[in-house]
Parts: C-alpha cells; sequence; structure tokens
C-alpha cells in the first residue's frame, strides 16, 4: 500500500507514457504485440486508479497523496502533485475509460490503419489528461494541459472523418488560443503572488496573493476563458461539434468522457478557490451563460440530421447543467458538477462508442437510413435506447443525479449572490430538460423504429460483438450503478466540495482585504 | 392537523420497535418486480412463456405482500386511532453538508390502499396480458416493461421522500413510453408514445420545481417534515402556494388533466392491457396520490393552491366526458372516461374531500381496469377498436358483456356498484365546501353533477352500440367468440370488485375506508339523502337519454344537422388543442426555433470563429514573410522541426499550415506578453 500512497497518483500518469514509448519501439506490422502493450499499460494505469480509491481517505477534505519535488528551481516550480475528492473521480474516470477505449480499439483501428502510432497517441492522450487532474502547480498543469492537445490533434486530423483537417485545426488552434489567456494568467498570479509562487495550495493562502480588485477580475477571466474554451461554455463551443463529428469513435470517447472535464475541473481546481471574490463577480455570467448553452444545445440537437452530431451537440447543454452547478459556488452546486462531469463522461462516453460502431456497420450517421435499427440489429438499438434514456436524466440512472442537483443548488446560490438570476438560470435549465428529452426521443423514432430502408433490407449486420460488449459493460453497469447508488461519488466528493465553499466564503468575507473590495463592488 | 406524517418521521425508530415484522418488510414490494423486470430483460426468452410467467410470480408475490402489508396496517388503526403509519429510511447520500436525501418508505392508511389498487390490478392485467400477448412481437420486453412500470408505481406509492417520489414517477413515463410504442413500427405508435413522455414531462418540470422550493422552505425532502412544517406555519406562505402550485403541474401532466390531457387519448396506441395498468388504474392516479400525499402543503397554502385544484379538476371533468360523447373509438371513450374521472378525483381534493377523492382511486381502479379488459376481449373479437364495426355482441360473447355493463354501471355510479359510494361522497364534499361559501367549490359541484349526467350519457352510448343492437362487422369474416379463460377470469374478478369493492365505504358505522383514509381537518357529515338522490337522479337521466337515443332510437339526434353543428364539430376536433399545440408549440419549436439557433451556430459563432482564423493566417503570413524573421524563426522553426519530425514519421503530415498558425499564435502570444510587461498590469 505504500507504493500506492507514495507514487500511486504519479503511476497512473506516467505507467501509459512508459506504455506508449515502449509501443514506439517495436517494429511496425505487430499489431497484436502493440494491443497487448497497450492493454497492459491502460490496465495497469486503472488498477494504480482502483488501489488509489481503496487507498483514498473518503471524507477527508484535503489533498492526498501529496508529493512535491523539485522540478524548475529558478522559478520555483515544483513537481507537487495529490489529489482530493474533486479529482479522484475525474482522475477514476480517465483510467476507466482509457483502458476501455483500448479494449474497443482491440476490436478496429479505424482507417487508414497503422496500429502503433494510434495506440501510442492514446497513451500520450492519457498521461496528459491524468496528469491535468494530479497536478497542483500551474507550470504542470499547464504543461499537461498542453500535452493532451497533440496526441488529439493527430487521432483527429489522421483517423477523423472526411472534414478531418479543419476539424482538428479548428480544435488545436481555438484551445490553444484559450490557453494563451489561461497561461498569462498563471503568470500574472505568480508575479503578483509574495512570494512568487505557481504552487495551487499556497495561492489559496490568504495574504499570499496581494492584487488590485480590477486586476483580479482580469486574471480570473483570463484563466475563465482558457477553461470555458476547453469545457466548452456557450458561445465558446464551435470547435466541439466539428472535432466530435470528425474525430474516431475513440477520439469522441475521450474528448467527451475526459477532455472537456479538464475545463470544467480547471474552475474548480484553480479558478475559483484562487481568486474566489471574482469567481462570484463572474458567477451570474457564468450562470446566464450555463443556462443558454442547456437551451441553445437542445435545440441545435433537434437541428441535426446527423446521429454523432446530435450527441456532439448534446454535450454543449450537459456542460451547461455542469456549469450552472459550479456557478452557485454553494457545495451542492459543486457536488452537482462533479457528479455530472462523471454522469457526462460515461454516458455520452458510451453513445459515441454505440455511434462509431452503428457507423461500421451501416457506413453513415444519416438518422434517416438508420432507420428500423431495432429490427436490424436489435441489441445495438437496445443499448442506444438505454443510453439515450439515461443522458435525458431519467432518474435512477446516471444522467439524473447531476441535472437535478444542479437546479435545486442553483435556487439557493451561495451567500452574496442573487438568488434571482439563478432562478431563472434554474427555470430555463428546467425547460431545457424537456428539448433534452425530445431531442433524444425523437432521434430513437428516427434511428431505432420505423420500417427498415430499402437499401438495407436484405444486407445481414451483425449485432453487437464480444469486444465491444466487453468496452461497454463497465459504462453500462456504471449508468446504473451511478443511478441508484449516487453515495459512490457523492461520499467521496462532498468534503471536499465543502472545503471549497469554505475557502470561497472563507477568502471573501475579510481575511483577504482586497479580494473582499471585489465583492462589495 | 398533520402532525399525522410528521410524528411518523420523527419517531421512526421508535415506531420501528413496536412494529410487527410486515411493515418493516415493506421495501421489498418494490423490489420484486424490479428485480423481475430485471430477470426478464435477462434471460425472459429462454422461458416457454418468453417472461411471462416470471412476471406473474412476481405479480402474485407483490399482491400476496401487499394484502399481508394492508391487514397489518388496517390492524394497527384499528388496535390504535392514532396511529400515523411506520416509516424507515437509509441515507442515501449527502450532497451537501447537511442537506440529506433519504431512501425510504412510509407505509400509512393511504399507502396500503394503493398498494392493493397496484397489487390486484397489476396481477389482473399481466394474467390477462400473458393471454392477450401471446401472439404479438417482443414479448418478453412487453412483461419485462410491465413488471419495472409496477416496481415504479410502487416505489412511487411506498416513497418517504420527495425525490423518491420523482424516480418512481418519471420511471413509470418511461415504462409507459416504451409500453406506448410497443409496435414502433408505426409511425403513429411511437409518436404517441413521444407525445406521453414529453407532455407530461411538461408538467414534470413543474413537479421538480416544486420539490426544490419545498425543499429550501423545509430544509428537507422528507414528506412528513415537509408536511409538518407546512401546517404549523414553519414555510411561509408564500413559498407553500408556490410550491403546491409547481406540484400541481406534476399532476396535471401525470394525471392528464386539462391543458395537459391530450397525451392519455392518444397513449390508446398501446396494447390493451397496459391501458388497463396504466392508462386506467395506476400511472394516471399518480399524480392524483402526489396531491393527496403533499395534501396538508395544499392545505396550507389555501385557498389559492386548493381552488386552483379544484377549478383545473372541475374544468377536465366537464370537457373529457363531452368528448367522450362524441368518440367512435371504444378505447377512446375509455380515455375521455379516465381523464374524466381523474378530473372529479382531483376536484375533490380541492374541496378538501381527502377521503373521498382517494376512495373514488380505489373504486375507479376495479371498474375502470374492468372496462379496458373487457374492451380488450371486445376487440379481440371484432378485430376493431370502433364501435361502428361492433353491436349486438351480447349473445356472442356473454361472460365479456356481461362483466362489462356491470363496469359501465359501476362508471356510471349507480348503487350499488362501487363508482356510486365514491361519487356520492365527492359530490357531498363539494356540497358542503360550497354551502360555507366557497364559490371554487361551487363551480365544482355543479361540475360534477353535470358530469354525473354526462358519464351515464355515453356510457349508455358505449353500452348501446358495442353489445346491442344489430351486429356491424362484417359477418362473413368476423366471428367473434368469448376469449380465453385466462382473460375471462380476471374480468369476472374484476367485476366482483366493481360491484362490492365499494361497500367497505359505505355511509354510516359500517364506513371502514374512512378509518384507513383520513386527515383530521378534512372531514365532512358522512351521507346526505337529498344530494345522493340529486346526483343518482342526474346518472339515471343521462342514461335513459342515451339508452333512448342510442339503443331504442325513439329519438333521432343528428347533431351535424343541428344548432349545435359547431358545438360537435369543436368535440370532434378536440377542442383543437391538439393542433394548436402542433402548430404553434410543436413544429415552431423542433423545426423553426431549432433551425434558427443551428443557423446562428453555424453563421455567426462559427462565422466568427473562422474569420478570427482567416485573419489569423493571413496576418501570419505577412509577418512571417516580412517582418522581422530573426524574432520568430528560431522559435518556429524549432517547433516545425519537431512537428514535421513526428508527422513525416506518421506520413499525413500537412507541412505548411501549422507553421503559419504556429506563428500567427506566438505572434498573438507575443504581443499580449509585451502588453502585459508594457502596462505593468
Amino acid at each position: 500500500m505504500n507504493l500506492v500512497e507514495e507514487w500511486g497518483i504519479t503511476l497512473a500518469v506516467f505507467l501509459p507514457l512508459l506504455g506508449a514509448i515502449v509501443i514506439v519501439l517495436t517494429p511496425k506490422g505487430m499489431e497484436s504485440i502493440q494491443k497487448v502493450l497497450a492493454l497492459a499499460a491502460t490496465g495497469a494505469a486503472l488498477l494504480v486508479g482502483l488501489a488509489l480509491t481503496f487507498a483514498f481517505e473518503h471524507g477527508e477534505p484535503g489533498m492526498q497523496f501529496e508529493k512535491s519535488l523539485s522540478w524548475i528551481p529558478s522559478i520555483d516550480s515544483n513537481y507537487h502533485v495529490g489529489i482530493d475528492g474533486i479529482s479522484l473521480p475525474l482522475l477514476v474516470l480517465s483510467v476507466l475509460v482509457c483502458f476501455l477505449c483500448i479494449i474497443y480499439a482491440c476490436w478496429h483501428i479505424p482507417e487508414p490503419g497503422n496500429a502503433k502510432a494510434f495506440l501510442a497517441l492514446i497513451l500520450l492522450l492519457e498521461t496528459g489528461m491524468n496528469g491535468s487532474f494530479i497536478a497542483l502547480d500551474l507550470v504542470l498543469f499547464f504543461v499537461f494541459w498542453e500535452l493532451v492537445l497533440v496526441p488529439m490533434y493527430f487521432l483527429i486530423g489522421i483517423w477523423g472523418g472526411e472534414n478531418r483537417q479543419y476539424a482538428s485545426i479548428k480544435f488545436f488552434l481555438y484551445t490553444l488560443f484559450g490557453s494563451v489567456f489561461m497561461l498569462l494568467g498563471f503568470l500574472a498570479l505568480y508575479f503578483q503572488s509574495d512570494p512568487h509562487t505557481f504552487d495551487m495550495l499556497l495561492l489559496q493562502e490568504s495574504g499570499v496573493l496581494d492584487i488590485p480588485a480590477g486586476l483580479a477580475s482580469l486574471i480570473f477571466g483570463g484563466l475563465a476563458l482558457g477553461f470555458a474554451v476547453k469545457v466548452p461554455m456557450w458561445p465558446f463551443h464551435t470547435w466541439l461539434p466539428d472535432a466530435h463529428t470528425q474525430a474516431p469513435t475513440i477520439g469522441s470517447v475521450l474528448l467527451a468522457a475526459v477532455l472537456l472535464k479538464m475545463g470544467t475541473y480547471g474552475f474548480m481546481r484553480i479558478a475559483i478557490p484562487i481568486l474566489p471574490g471574482p469567481a462570484m463577480q463572474f458567477a451570474p455570467v457564468i450562470a446566464v451563460l450555463a443556462a443558454i448553452a442547456i437551451v441553445y444545445g437542445a435545440l441545435c440537437c433537434l437541428a441535426q440530421t446527423n446521429l454523432k452530431r446530435m450527441i456532439a451537440f448534446s454535450s454543449v447543454g450537459h456542460m451547461g447543467f455542469v456549469m450552472l452547478g459550479i456557478s452557485t459556488m454553494t457545495p451542492e452546486g459543486f457536488n452537482a458538477a462533479v457528479f455530472g462531469m462523471v454522469a457526462h463522461g460515461v454516458v455520452t462516453g458510451m453513445l459515441f462508442f454505440l455511434a462509431g460502431s452503428i457507423k461500421e456497420r451501416y457506413h453513415t450517421y444519416e438518422m434517416p437510413e438508420l432507420a428500423g435499427m431495432g429490427l436490424k440489429i436489435p441489441k445495438m438499438a437496445g443499448l442506444l435506447a438505454f443510453c439515450a434514456i439515461a443522458s435525458l436524466g431519467l432518474p435512477g440512472l446516471a444522467g439524473f443525479w447531476g441535472e437535478v442537483m444542479a437546479l435545486l443548488a442553483s435556487y439557493q446560490p451561495l451567500e452574496g449572490l442573487d438568488p434571482t438570476i439563478f432562478r431563472g438560470a434554474m427555470v430555463v435549465g428546467a425547460i431545457g430538460t424537456v428539448l433534452t428529452a425530445g431531442y433524444f426521443l425523437w432521434m430513437l423514432q428516427r434511428v431505432n423504429m420505423g420500417k427498415i430502408s430499402e437499401k438495407w433490407k436484405k444486407v445481414k449486420l451483425a449485432d453487437v460483438e464480444t469486444l465491444e460488449y466487453a468496452a461497454w459493460l463497465p459504462l453500462l453497469a456504471l449508468i446504473l450503478v451511478l443511478g441508484l447508488y449516487p453515495r459512490l461519488i457523492m461520499d467521496t466528493t462532498t468534503s471536499s466540495v465543502t472545503a471549497l465553499t469554505e475557502t470561497i466564503t472563507g477568502r471573501s468575507s475579510g481575511d483577504d482585504a482586497h479580494v473582499a473590495q471585489v465583492t462589495d463592488h | 392537523m398533520v402532525t399525522t406524517l410528521a410524528t411518523a418521521a420523527e419517531h421512526g425508530a421508535e415506531v420501528a420497535a413496536s412494529t410487527g415484522a410486515p411493515l418493516e418488510m415493506a421495501w421489498l414490494i418494490p423490489i420484486i418486480p424490479m428485480v423481475s423486470a430485471a430477470v426478464i430483460w435477462g434471460v425472459g426468452k429462454r422461458f416457454p412463456k418468453k417472461g411471462a410467467e416470471i412476471g406473474i410470480l412476481a405479480m402474485l408475490a407483490v399482491l400476496a405482500g401487499a394484502l399481508v402489508v394492508f391487514f397489518d396496517t388496517i390492524g394497527h388503526i384499528a388496535a390504535d386511532e392514532g396511529w400515523h403509519g411506520y416509516e424507515r429510511a437509509v441515507t442515501w447520500m449527502n450532497f451537501g453538508p447537511g442537506t440529506t436525501l433519504e431512501l425510504g418508505f412510509k407505509v400509512d392508511g393511504l399507502a396500503a390502499v394503493l398498494l392493493v389498487v397496484v397489487g390486484v390490478v397489476a396481477t389482473m392485467v399481466h394474467l390477462y396480458a400473458s393471454s392477450y400477448m401471446h401472439d404479438e412481437v417482443r414479448v418478453t420486453h412487453f412483461f419485462a416493461s410491465l413488471s419495472l412500470f409496477t416496481a415504479s408505481m410502487l416505489n412511487l406509492v411506498l416513497a418517504n421522500n420527495t425525490i423518491q417520489m420523482l424516480v418512481g414517477w418519471e420511471g413509470m413515463g418511461v415504462c409507459s413510453y416504451l409500453l406506448i410504442g410497443h409496435w414502433w413500427e408505426k409511425h403513429e405508435n411511437s409518436s404517441a408514445a413521444i407525445k406521453a413522455f414529453l407532455t407530461t414531462r411538461v408538467g414534470d418540470v413543474g413537479f421538480m420545481l416544486g420539490i426544490f422550493v419545498l425543499f429550501w422552505g423545509a430544509q428537507s425532502f422528507n414528506v412528513g417534515v415537509i408536511s409538518e412544517m407546512a401546517t404549523a406555519g414553519d414555510i411561509a406562505k408564500g413559498t407553500l402556494t408556490v410550491g403546491a402550485i409547481l406540484l400541481f403541474c406534476g399532476a396535471i401532466g401525470k394525471s392528464a388533466q386539462f391543458p395537459l390531457h391530450t397525451w392519455l387519448p392518444d397513449a390508446m396506441a398501446g396494447p390493451t392491457p397496459v391501458s388497463a395498468l396504466i392508462h386506467a388504474a395506476t400511472m394516471v392516479v399518480a399524480g392524483v396520490y402526489l396531491v393527496a400525499r403533499m395534501f396538508p402543503v395544499f392545505a396550507a397554502a389555501a385557498p389559492v393552491a386548493l381552488e386552483e385544484v379544484a377549478i383545473i379538476g372541475s374544468i377536465t371533468m366537464l370537457i373529457a366526458a363531452l368528448l367522450a360523447l362524441v368518440q367512435d373509438d371504444l378505447k377512446k371513450v375509455l380515455a375521455y372516461s379516465t381523464i374524466s374521472q381523474l378530473g372529479y378525483m382531483i376536484a375533490g381534493l380541492g374541496v378538501h374531500a381527502y377521503t373521498a377523492s382517494v376512495f373514488h382511486i380505489w373504486t375507479h381502479a376495479w371498474f375502470k381496469a374492468l372496462l379496458f379488459l373487457g374492451a380488450g376481449s371486445v376487440i379481440h373479437a371484432v378485430h376493431s377498436n370502433k364501435m361502428s364495426d361492433m353491436g349486438g355482441l351480447y349473445k356472442k360473447m356473454p361472460v365479456t358483456s356481461i362483466t362489462y355493463i356491470i363496469g359501465g354501471l359501476a362508471l356510471a355510479g349507480f348503487p350499488p356498484f362501487a363508482g356510486f359510494w365514491s361519487k356520492d361522497e365527492l359530490v357531498l364534499g363539494a356540497y358542503t365546501q360550497a354551502m360555507e361559501g366557497s364559490g371554487a367549490a361551487m363551480f365544482t359541484f355543479i361540475a360534477m353533477l353535470v358530469t354525473a349526467f354526462l358519464t351515464a350519457l355515453y356510457v349508455a352510448r358505449m353500452l348501446a352500440l358495442t353489445f346491442f343492437g344489430k351486429p356491424k362487422y362484417d359477418e362473413k369474416h368476423v366471428h367473434p367468440h368469448e376469449s380465453p379463460k385466462l382473460m375471462i377470469v380476471p374480468l369476472m374478478i374484476l367485476a366482483a370488485l366493481a360491484v362490492a369493492g365499494g361497500w367497505v365505504g359505505l355511509p354510516g358505522e359500517m364506513n371502514q375506508f374512512g378509518k384507513w383514509v383520513h386527515l383530521p381537518g378534512s372531514e365532512h357529515e358522512p351521507f346526505n339523502m337529498m344530494i345522493a338522490v340529486v346526483s343518482t337522479g342526474a346518472a339515471l337521466a343521462g342514461f335513459g337519454i342515451g339508452w333512448a337515443i342510442f339503443r331504442l332510437g325513439k329519438v333521432k339526434v343528428d347533431l351535424q344537422k343541428t344548432a349545435l353543428a359547431p358545438v360537435y364539430k369543436l368535440l370532434v376536433n378536440k377542442y383543437y388543442l391538439d393542433d394548436i399545440y402542433w402548430k404553434f408549440i410543436v413544429r415552431p419549436v423542433r423545426d423553426r426555433l431549432s433551425a434558427a439557433a443551428y443557423w446562428i451556430n453555424m453563421k455567426v459563432l462559427d462565422g466568427a470563429v473562422n474569420a478570427a482564423g482567416i485573419v489569423a493566417v493571413k496576418t501570419g503570413d505577412f509577418m512571417y514573410r516580412d517582418v522581422d524573421q530573426g524574432l520568430i524563426d528560431g522559435g518556429v522553426n524549432n517547433l516545425a522541426g519537431l512537428m514535421g519530425l513526428a508527422g513525416s514519421k506518421l506520413k499525413f503530415w500537412q507541412t505548411g499550415n501549422m507553421q503559419r498558425y504556429a506563428a500567427a499564435m506566438f505572434l498573438g502570444v507575443a504581443v499580449l506578453v509585451g502588453a502585459f510587461v508594457f502596462f505593468r498590469i
């Protein structure tokens, strides 16, 4: 257990990288060996993730398994890592989904093949994602954050759909654009802190940051922009439908399940606790944008005929619920956010898997051509219905808790925030749930139901295959388990999100004179 | 007055110690059908009856459990008038410091009565369906959904908190979606399923927001705690009123009240056993149950909240009864009659006739399930839903006919059939309130009498057109015959209940039902001969006129040729509500608003992004070629070289573009950093 506590989170990050390096060293064409290596690396990371979950003191609010090694002494940047109740669920989600993606890759490597590069890039991606969830140093965080871009860029640009060039460059540059402002924010935090530091925990301590209110807001705006692009928050979301639709199945799954969460996580880990005053200022804006995202995302979904693009747009709405939860600044809202992130990862990840597998069979995402799938491949259709119903937030399945708690929390945001705006957002968001149900059910009607089109009447299609089941069963089970037993996440997160709210109320109510001024404005 | 509910919540542990085993195990009742649903979905196909037998077994277990709990409960009530129920819960989760959500159950008279209703009807429907659905597609799926549906309803009935109620509530929603759309090869069936789900979900938005409002008012989801605080005046009246009205929105959707009733007739697209279970006896009474369960909140928010309830219920009962008059589809007559009867129950709650409303749930369940299953038997025989294809079936299907007529008479509210007793109590309740000066109650009282007349009228029409007169079906090809035993036996059992089911609520000393389900403060005199005579008179008049027109042909009426022609047209078009919703809500949102949002997405938001990209590339080009290369070149070349290396290995690298993008990007960074340093912000 000592190994896990000392080096567990580091292993979870670098085992995949090690796997990537080993795979790159194997000769080309040894596909099965490369697959086994990838399985081993991600499997090992998953086991570490599970071991961490067991070693973790659930209910403790603070950082655990913390480790700090000197890294770049000249700017006092350290390899400072650790996890708390907010990061653990996301880390576990990441290691799990990556492992399942590799299983899926064993079933099928998309055109134009080249298993070696494909697998190595996924492993590299995993390192970046896992790293983002454990980093407690801004420079370290930034490195992992940017590291994610490169493999995803190649995954979309090489293995993507017809319009992959455009989508991949758009994804890369848009995110880079956001992260420039984020980096500037980091630098500003460094120069404004006394002593100069990149340490996230240190920056949260009162007295370390001594900033005039205007500058604090500016810095928060920079950080928020960087994170908002990643989430993506409306109106910074337009890279997402293209990236999702063009990415290979596994790319879409990872994008939806893990990558987007880096943005929301950034809000909760960095922007809000370090700059609580400006966060309180910006919260109503975030709530309004979130409410817009929920309805707007649903409306755009209604306009789609392409199954995958519809699922992509559904993420805009779902992440809207997550951001709405965050904007309330309450433990309930933050809990809703973390739960919503995991649930969205599991459910939407699963939906992208299904979309991919449907495409493998029908060679199209166009809903009219898929009509009557329930007659053709009933098991696949059943799974699609199950996941769609989970995604529209049916109580008893995973999607429900995040949505309902976010709306519940918006009724009563943290003291100091104007409840009127948040209650307005609550009503709009609640109406959004009807629209969400609308587009999912309409999709099911067009895809699953009806009669088989002439084109497919005589063609035989394989229903769900064994390896597909292997990749999906854990997610399907989680959809049900999280829905029925939400404590699985709540018991871990509640204490940490409560501490987060305490940080906000503590810091913005007097400890720090300057920040306090900000809320007074 | 409602310390009743709250005490149970507070002293759950104490009650636990003093209560026998049956109540402690009540939580198993919803679990059984939940497990059976999972088993049927999993392995049901391998069974000879494709899973139907598993469902039936589960239902028998549910019924047995429900009866045990029921008798134990009434035993407790008999032993101690002040017994307020039994409640137990575990923590479902803490979603904030001190905000706990429980997973629990609560058995009291109200819940016990509902358990019996659900248990009996579900069992009958399962038995019946195992024969009715015998040759249909996806039988396994059908029975699994049916089981899950029952589990959801039972969960709703037993839930001790509002969120758990919502779980059961929506679970039923999705099961009814699956079941209405069972024959989804036909577009109209799947559309009906979607309509049902979405229309009820509109109401659910209100339900959900109501839960939130009450939660923040009471700091609890627990029904008992909320009720106690509401009664004690610990929640602001404004909060209570808003909360109650929002909750009632949920009831409007689920219990098909005006103006959200339009989904229920379409839901007849599902197999008939589904109509019997879901759209008559259980799911649609969920809304009524919700109002009854949360009644202390409504009572504390009186008069506004209760008057709203009474008025909506009254409007609903009238407009639906009128619609039932002009239907040709036998199932749609029953569907509108269900809406109308639900209006009775809702309006009853609105006029404080608490016990009577729940009593009407009880009696209505028996005769409406009977009528639907009977209709299924008829439809099976003539292969048509239309009454214009029926007639003269009395001789061909005696058991179906007799039981159906019993059901019809119970619905029309003739003594001594079940429907009479509950209807009479409801009318009396409205009358009592009206005499106290409530305008809304007076409206309700009149609406109830008029509806009693209309109900008997359409019942007479329905019975006459279906079972009497000359056969209208094609006698060459259709040979109606009595249905198999598995279908007839449930009819006979339900018929017995439709006759005698109301006798537990006979007025006076013998009234048991009033002891099982009552709420201090919502009592009225048990019986009033004048009211009984008037309401029965209204029913007799309606039936007589109906019989004279449709059976005896004494009065020839062709509505289309009289002054009532516009009214007839209005009714045939269902008050144009469907058209209005379709033209002014569904189509604009689904086709136009969505297209507009997507246009904004592509042209405005994404257009701006693309424009920015183009500008950046152009600027980058310009800078790269013309501006001081030394500054940028080193960095760019290094990066480009690195990426180029990776790219050439992968052989798909598109050279060129990236350099320019990166140049632009780095330039941007440089400018910003410069600004940052320069302005010392």
